[in-house]
């Protein structure tokens, strides 16, 4: 069974089209554009049936590979 | 793969058809006329709970699914474009309060906005920043746990009658989102008459002038209004629209039907006329490529997946086209007779244009939709490359 982080570089792998380090800041680098962002927040509650909420919108939550990771373990 | 309505969607379609073809549409010219909307026509909508649509019903709304909300805009799209506006820039203030609302705003706004007590209007636009709307000229300044708003808005549907605004600002540069309700200190609005289209859509100027509102108005966070509030709130927008525009080009395929077989030249009527003949079936295909395309975009929606966004930009764009090129030819189709205020496909023809502007215009559907599809060729050339390697 995919774990956490494959099914999140999984899913990352279809709007990225560079080798992006787990620490990589995908925001700064300009690696993703605001409709990315509101994909990732689809993805995340569909795919680990969590919500995003309000008080979740912190760009540390979402800038790299390991926060997003650690993001979901947590609400998970 | 199963592309059919369930019992009670189609039941609800019948509801919402009767309702507009009684409510509405006998009306929809006139009101055009009056660039007026009546508010017991927006008090209608709210007490058959149309303004809840989308909002749960533990919160006093309808909680429609997506493609159910889809057939009610598409009702209300072949009545009046106009009236459509109410619809979608209500719902893009529920929808950015049901995703990123705080939970008293949820609280204190989604029984409001589900019964019409509070009636949204979506701030974005402004006289100088249209399509490039991460750039807009509002400024939001934090002082005593307030937030000092001064700005304009232009072009706000219902901006004449709304008392709830979902404001974006930038605050220390930061794109942020507000709720500013009318009676604040320092806000107005203006009306704007003579338009093209949407002539009943109460369109206003929005002006902030030292206006203040507490900190906990804030939807979602300091900076992320325009990716994540605007992004929800766009989302739902172009769904209504999308939807909306395949049933305002159902209605110039009914007005069209209904002149051809009416009217004669040379002889006989003009549905017997091949060139007319050939209007009509591409109408009718244009109207089942645009519907399934929003039907998919829903079935995504009601699924949450995250290709939901780009397929309703795709459906809004391919929609809007749709009913601009349709709306055309019903024009043409009912000659001299089409450019009278006697028949109402002038009025679709000027509300159709307005499609292609609203929700984000057709030149950004064009380049989004673009981007994606080089974008989507490179990852394909990637992965085809490594596979060769492995």
């Amino acid at each position: 069974m995919a774990t956490i982080l494959e099914k999140t570089k999984s899913f990352m792998a279809q709007f990225i089209n560079v080798n992006v380090a787990d620490d990589e800041d995908i925001f700064a680098s300009g690696l993703v554009n605001s409709l990315f962002a509101m994909q990732l927040v689809l993805f995340i509650e569909k795919e680990f049936s969590i919500k995003v909420e309000n008080e979740d919108l912190d760009y540390d939550n979402f800038r790299t590979l390991n926060a997003i990771v650690g993001f979901i373990e947590r609400k998970i | 793969m199963k592309i059919e309505l369930t019992p009670k969607q189609v039941q609800e379609q019948g509801i919402f058809r009767a309702f507009v073809s009684e409510e509405i549409a006998p009306y929809a010219d006139q009101y055009d006329q009056a660039e007026c909307t009546p508010d017991n026509v927006v008090k209608k909508l709210a007490e058959i709970g149309y303004l809840g649509a989308i909002i749960p019903k533990e919160q006093g709304g309808q909680e429609m699914d997506a493609i159910t909300f889809g057939l009610l805009c598409e009702e209300i799209g072949r009545c009046s474009a106009s009236l459509l506006s109410l619809l979608t820039v209500h719902g893009m203030v529920c929808q950015a309060i049901l995703k990123w609302g705080s939970a008293s705003q949820k609280a204190h706004w989604l029984p409001k906005l589900a019964t019409g007590e509070a009636i949204g209007a979506f701030g974005l636009t402004e006289p100088n920043v249209g399509s490039d709307a991460k750039s807009v000229e509002t400024t939001a300044v934090f002082s005593d746990n307030s937030y000092i708003l001064n700005g304009e808005k232009k072009w706000i549907s219902f901006g004449q009658v709304a008392n709830l605004f979902l404001i974006f600002a930038q605050c220390d540069g930061k794109s942020t989102a507000f709720l500013v309700e009318r009676e604040r200190s320092g806000f107005s609005t203006e009306p704007l008459k003579g338009l093209l289209g949407f002539r009943s859509a109460m369109i206003a100027k929005v002006f902030m002038n030292e206006c203040q509102i507490p900190a906990e108005n804030v939807v979602g966070r300091v900076g992320f209004g325009f990716s994540h509030v605007a992004g929800a709130a766009l989302d739902h927008g172009r769904y209504c629209v999308g939807w909306g525009c395949v049933g305002l080009a159902g209605a110039c395929l009914d007005a069209c039907l209904s002149y051809t077989s009416e009217r004669k030249q040379f002889g006989s009527f003009l549905k017997g006329h091949q060139l007319i003949q050939q209007m009509i079936a591409e109408m009718i295909t244009n109207i089942k490529a645009a519907k399934l395309l929003c039907y998919h975009a829903g079935y995504l929606k009601d699924k949450g997946d995250p290709s939901l966004i780009m397929e309703t930009s795709i459906a809004k764009y391919f929609a809007s086209r749709m009913v601009s090129r349709i709306a055309d030819d019903a024009v043409q189709i009912h000659g001299a007779n089409g450019c009278s205020s006697d028949y109402p496909v002038q009025r679709y023809l000027r509300d159709a244009k307005i499609m292609e502007i609203i929700e984000g215009s057709t030149q950004m559907q064009q380049i989004i939709i673009a981007k994606s599809a080089y974008h989507n060729f490179a990852l394909e050339k990637r992965r085809a490359r490594q596979k060769e390697k492995a």
